[in-house]
Order: structure tokens, then sequence, then C-alpha cells
């Protein structure tokens, strides 16, 4: 897989750390080797809306994929849930399903981006770096990044 | 055929992209006997203004040789992810057909993909179209059943927003 520069938390230089919540494991296990190649650390993964929202509470991540489509609870309601209860939560949407009015609804219920399945690397790495200015992330390594 | 179209670009796109291959449409069916699955198969509902299910389906050493390659790592068609990975290729197929659809103001929602284990599928119905499409990949075939129907009541509505 390609390589990237790390993407760190500006405040301690870690590793950015992400929740992976999709009910998919094979998507889970994809997405999770992508952020690691971004310098990222998988502290967990859920697998549907309502375990997500109680890893989130036991976890805090800087970053939360979430898928729409899943049982029990669907990820729009449970990034609404997050950001009601953590309004500082950093949730990307990650679905196959990205027709407008889905993407308005996740954006209007506290997520912060949206990214359209199949994923491809060099897109989620900006949408990261994006999500992540708030805390004035950057990579580490000058001239390594999306597409280097 | 209004219905199949986005079904076509999609598979052509997600799979090219995915399994970094060359795609072609093998073949366009009309499915008068019910459907006989292939292998390892994923089945995903559709409800709204368009109603039915789509089956995902190819040969147990294909969607073994799709999963190794998608995982970067050799897989066996027994192994569990293998499964995993048909569902997951049928929800980004799927899903991004879908997308096409609803932008064309058909408002659906998708059920999560869930494996197909019975032997046989819908056929042609009155008010049910039940297609196969086979696609060719550099890494084995791919079939898609796919048999949707409008749903009535919803017509004038999507109608109304496209």
């Amino acid at each position: 897989m390609e390589q990237f520069a790390p993407v760190k938390r500006s405040g301690d230089n870690q590793p950015v750390r992400y929740l992976i919540v999709d009910d998919s494991v094979f998507a889970r296990k994809n997405l999770a080797k992508m952020v690691e190649s971004f310098g990222g650390q998988v502290v967990g993964e859920a697998g549907d809306g309502v375990t997500a929202i109680t890893e989130y509470d036991r976890l805090t991540p800087d970053i939360v994929l979430m898928d729409i489509t899943m049982p029990q609870m669907e990820g729009i309601e449970a990034a609404e849930k997050i950001v009601g209860q953590h309004p500082g939560a950093r949730i990307v949407m990650v679905s196959s399903v990205g027709y407008q009015e889905n993407i308005v609804a996740a954006l209007q219920r506290g997520a912060r981006h949206f990214v359209q399945k199949p994923v491809k690397p060099e897109v989620l790495y900006e949408i990261i770096k994006y999500v992540m200015r708030d805390d004035q992330a950057t990579p580490q390594t000058a001239g390594a990044g999306a597409g280097a | 055929m209004e219905l199949i179209q986005p079904f076509l670009n999609s598979a052509d796109a997600v799979l090219a992209q995915g399994l970094e291959s060359s795609v072609a449409i093998e073949n366009l069916t009309m499915d008068e006997e019910a459907y006989r699955r292939k292998g390892i198969a994923a089945e995903v509902c559709l409800t709204g203004d368009i109603e039915g299910r789509i089956i995902f389906d190819a040969g147990e050493k294909t969607a073994a040789c799709f999963a190794s390659h998608l995982a970067g790592a050799e897989l066996a068609s027994t192994d569990d992810l293998v499964r995993e990975a048909v569902c997951e290729l049928a929800n980004q197929v799927i899903g991004n057909a879908v997308t096409v659809l609803n932008d064309q103001g058909f408002h659906f929602r998708v059920h999560p993909p869930t494996i197909h284990t019975s032997e046989q599928g819908a056929k042609s119905s009155e008010d049910t179209e039940a297609v196969v499409l086979c696609f060719s990949t550099e890494r084995g075939k791919v079939y898609m059943n796919v048999a949707l129907r409008y749903h009535h009541c919803s017509l004038e509505h999507a109608a109304a927003g496209r």
C-alpha cells in the first residue's frame, strides 16, 4: 500500500487514534490498513451504531470512520448521538450510498465529512488532514504526502 | 432497462477499481428460470420507490481470488473473510447504483448485505424484472441477478422528482 506522511496530533505528537465502525469485518480491516498507512492507530472497532456510541464513550478517539447502512442503529443516527454527547467529535461518514440527501443529512447531524466507497486512500488521507486541521495536525515528513 | 443501467455502470466502475482489472459485460439475459447460485453469493434488499433484491455471485475460486487481492493476502475460499469480501463488493456496487437512482428522484432504503445460501433465486414475473448480468474480469466472472419492481404508489412521486 502507498506510503503517506504520518498525520499526528499536534498537542502531543502522538498518532491519531481511530474508531472504525462498519458492519463488514472486511471493510473494517481495509480501513484499518489504510489509516495505519497514514501513521494512525486503530483503538477500537464496532459493527453497529449502538456499539459505536459505547465505544466512543470508552475510548474518545480523535476520529470516527462511520458506515451508514448497519444493523440495529444506522450510522447517521449514531453520529448524531455521539456529537450530541461530545460536540467536538470528529466523525467521517464512509458509505457506498452517497446520494445528496444522505450526505446532507449526515452533515446536518454533526458529521464532519463524507467519503464514498470504494475508498481511495489518497482521498481519505486528504480528508483526515482536513478534519484534523483544528488540531493543527501536520504531516511529519515533507514531500511524502498523498500521491507521493 | 432504466433500472438496470446504473447497476451495469456501477459494477463496471467498482470492479475495475477494486480488482484493478479490465471489466467486460459478457452477458445480459432475462431470467426466465429461477436463478441458480454459482458459488459465494451476497443478497441485498431494497425497499422504497423500487423494491426487490439483488444477488451478487461469484464462483468459490473467483471469490477467493477477489478477496485475496482486496485483502492483500492469500485467502482460502473457506475463509470467512471471503464471504465478507463478496458482501462488501456487493454493498459497494449496489450502493453506488442506488446513489445514482436516488439522485434521479427515486427513493430507496438499502438493507445490509447478507450471505445468500439458497440454491435458487427469483425469476421474472409480470411486475418484476429479473435480469442476470455477467461481468468478465481478469480474476474471474461475477454474476448479478437483479430482480426489481416499481412500487406503484411511489411512481408519481419519483417522476415528479426527476
